[in-house]
């Protein structure tokens, strides 16, 4: 059962968040098969407007899926029932109808038209990558952030004081405060590129790192039973390794939007250092694994736990690193292999770390402390496998597109170099393989969501290997 | 790892470490933004056309489709270079070239990516024009490596 019943409040926000996964996996399916078919939808679709709905439709699901994970795990780390649970079902119903309302809005009003009707021109934010939201949907998101942050702030403060929970914090408050750079447009483009950067940047491979870090330092604790004594001391060394590689790692998108000559040695060195705290989470947890008191019934969970660190390390870690070196990335930067990379990294270290909690929390929330039944679990295994799987020749698929657009594209001589178009129907059949995945991913997510709606609970037996510190 | 390396020691460098990279951070930030930057981005030729066409890349959502300097999208052509590639680096040129390339939009050809109608207006395209005439010439390095971008 859970500890404190305000817990509970995290249900929404996982149901919501897994919702606008699924949207957000049709829209790829529709990106997947623009790519070929140039006229798919066209022109009630066009590919800008799936895409922005694709990428947003990302970044607020796992935002609400950290909401989830923040509500459901500080008021147990910190032994003290959540501060306001009707203020966390305000922000919940906010959240949910502004993002809802954006995405509505990119669908069925024309952009410029959305940015004009929203008064862009007042604070123009608009039509930047990622940052695409009408200038009050960020100012909403800054809004909800902020009573978000209050609401766990206060919890965390009146409890006991956890690592966990003071990196998760601390995480938190970095993602409030670099979200305040959405607001710098100026109109110098290298200024404005340089500064998107402390958004994108300082997010994914910064402060991000630090909320999955201790969202799977909770699980651990509470599968392995492991002393947290030692999972804690993991974790700073973790997100120590994040920022010190990270932050200036940032370096590595500054080699070719204006910024000095520096930075190619500085991003090179420091990004491809970037990889080491995720190979130090795939340690960490298969070393917790391997040292846990008790074998918990909820093998889904465990399963998810591992899988984010391998999957993170391939994605961000290893992947990033294949073209993140100058003279490979002034091939590379801006082709598939760029894709490839963002969407297993994507994948690796933020969906799957959201999905971990979700299978953990979830049928605890449901009234099954041991975790669903042996045949959800089995079924959401499936699902684990099909979407990990067709994730991994996504990206293998990327990745041969993005070696052959290089070659054709970047590597030959001016007058000998094919242009973009032509180059892009040269890879057409990695697209399409591309497109066949995205399938199987779809059934994955399918098959995934359908082991929500099976019956039962785990069985309590547990075999116990040692004592435990802490309960499950 | 070993009993000696405490979790106050992990702390340390944790919090070592990030506020030390923090502050070399800003300061290479401030470098960047106010030493190197001024030579490097031709600032002086930021003229309002350009503002107003970065304002119109920017309210047509350009970067959903295109890259500009490898950034944005990767479904329509590198923009950067496309005053080089299009226009032969003549300001006259590209903007005819502009108006007759917008004017064509979309091809309506079966199959074929399309790119939409974006209704602008001759004074609006040439602000478009401007603004990716003024990034063409922005010192990022030497990139791309060709002029296909």
């Amino acid at each position: 059962m859970m500890k404190y019943e305000s817990q509970r409040v995290a249900m929404p926000y996982f149901v919501f968040a897994l919702i606008l996964f699924a949207g957000q996996i049709v829209f790829g399916l529709i990106l997947g098969l623009q790519y070929v078919v140039g006229d798919f939808l066209f022109p009630e679709i066009p590919f800008n407007v799936a895409r922005m709905v694709h990428t947003n439709l990302l970044i607020v699901w796992l935002l609400f899926g950290f909401m989830g994970a923040t509500y459901y795990l500080v008021p147990e780390e910190a032994q003290t029932e959540l501060h306001s649970p009707l203020l966390a079902w305000i922000l919940f119903w906010v959240f949910a109808a502004a993002g809802t309302l954006t995405i509505l809005g990119y669908l069925f009003v024309d952009y410029a038209t959305l940015a004009d009707v929203t008064m862009n021109k007042l604070l123009p934010t608009m039509g930047r990558e990622f940052l695409e939201q009408p200038t009050i949907t960020k100012i909403g998101i800054a809004v909800v952030v902020v009573a978000f942050l209050y609401n766990i702030g206060m919890t965390a403060l009146k409890g006991r004081k956890t690592v966990v929970n003071i990196v998760l914090m601390t995480g938190l408050v970095g993602l409030a405060v670099l979200w305040l750079f959405s607001f710098y447009n100026p109109s110098n483009l290298t200024q404005d590129k340089y500064f998107w950067w402390f958004v994108v940047h300082l997010w994914v491979e910064g402060v991000w790192e630090l909320i999955m870090g201790a969202i799977l330092a909770y699980v651990l604790i509470k599968l392995t039973g492991v002393d947290r004594e030692v999972i804690e001391k993991w974790l700073y060394v973790i997100i120590a390794m994040a920022l010190i590689t990270g932050i200036i790692g940032t370096g590595h998108h500054f080699f070719w939007i204006g910024p000095p000559e520096y930075w190619l040695w500085l991003g090179s060195v420091f990004s491809a250092l970037e990889p080491l705290p995720f190979f130090m989470m795939v340690i960490f947890a298969f070393n917790m694994i391997n040292r846990r008191r008790r074998n918990h019934p909820n093998k889904a969970a465990m399963l998810w736990a591992m899988g984010t660190t391998v999957m993170a390390f391939l994605g961000a870690g290893v992947w990033g690193f294949l073209h993140t070196l100058a003279p490979v990335n002034w091939y590379t930067h801006g082709t598939q292999v760029t894709a490839a990379h963002g969407h297993m990294a994507f994948y690796g270290a933020y969906v799957m770390i959201v999905l971990t909690i979700i299978s953990y929390a979830m049928p605890i929330m449901r009234g099954r402390p041991y975790g669903n039944s042996n045949t959800a679990q089995i079924v959401e295994m499936w699902g684990f496998w099909l979407m990990t799987i067709s994730m991994v020749f996504i990206t293998l698929f990327l990745t041969g597109a993005g070696i052959l657009q290089v070659w054709l594209q970047r590597m030959p001589e001016s007058g000998d170099a094919l242009s973009f178009m032509a180059g892009q129907d040269q890879l057409a059949v990695f697209y399409w393989m591309r497109f066949v995945a995205g399938t199987f991913f779809m059934a994955g997510l399918v098959i995934y969501l359908g082991s929500f709606f099976i019956k039962g609970a785990a069985a309590p037996a547990e075999e116990v290997r040692g004592p435990a510190t802490e309960d499950a | 790892m070993a009993e000696r390396f405490t979790k106050s020691m992990a702390r340390n460098i944790y919090l070592g470490g990030s506020v030390f990279f923090v502050l070399l951070f800003l300061a290479l930030t401030f470098d960047t933004q106010v030493r190197a930057m001024p030579e490097r981005d031709n600032r002086d030729q930021l003229t309002e056309e350009v503002v107003r066409g970065k304002h119109l890349w920017e309210e047509n959502n350009c970067v959903g489709c295109h890259s500009i300097m490898g950034e944005g999208a990767y479904f329509a052509p590198e923009l950067a270079n496309v005053f080089d590639r299009r226009g032969g680096g003549n300001t006259e040129v590209f903007k005819s070239y502009m108006r007759a390339w917008m004017s064509s939009q979309p091809t309506g050809i079966p199959g074929r990516r399309q790119m939409p109608d974006f209704n602008l207006t001759q004074r609006e395209i040439d602000d478009l024009a401007a603004f990716l005439e003024w990034t063409s010439k922005i010192d990022d390095n030497g990139w791309p490596p060709n002029i296909e971008g």
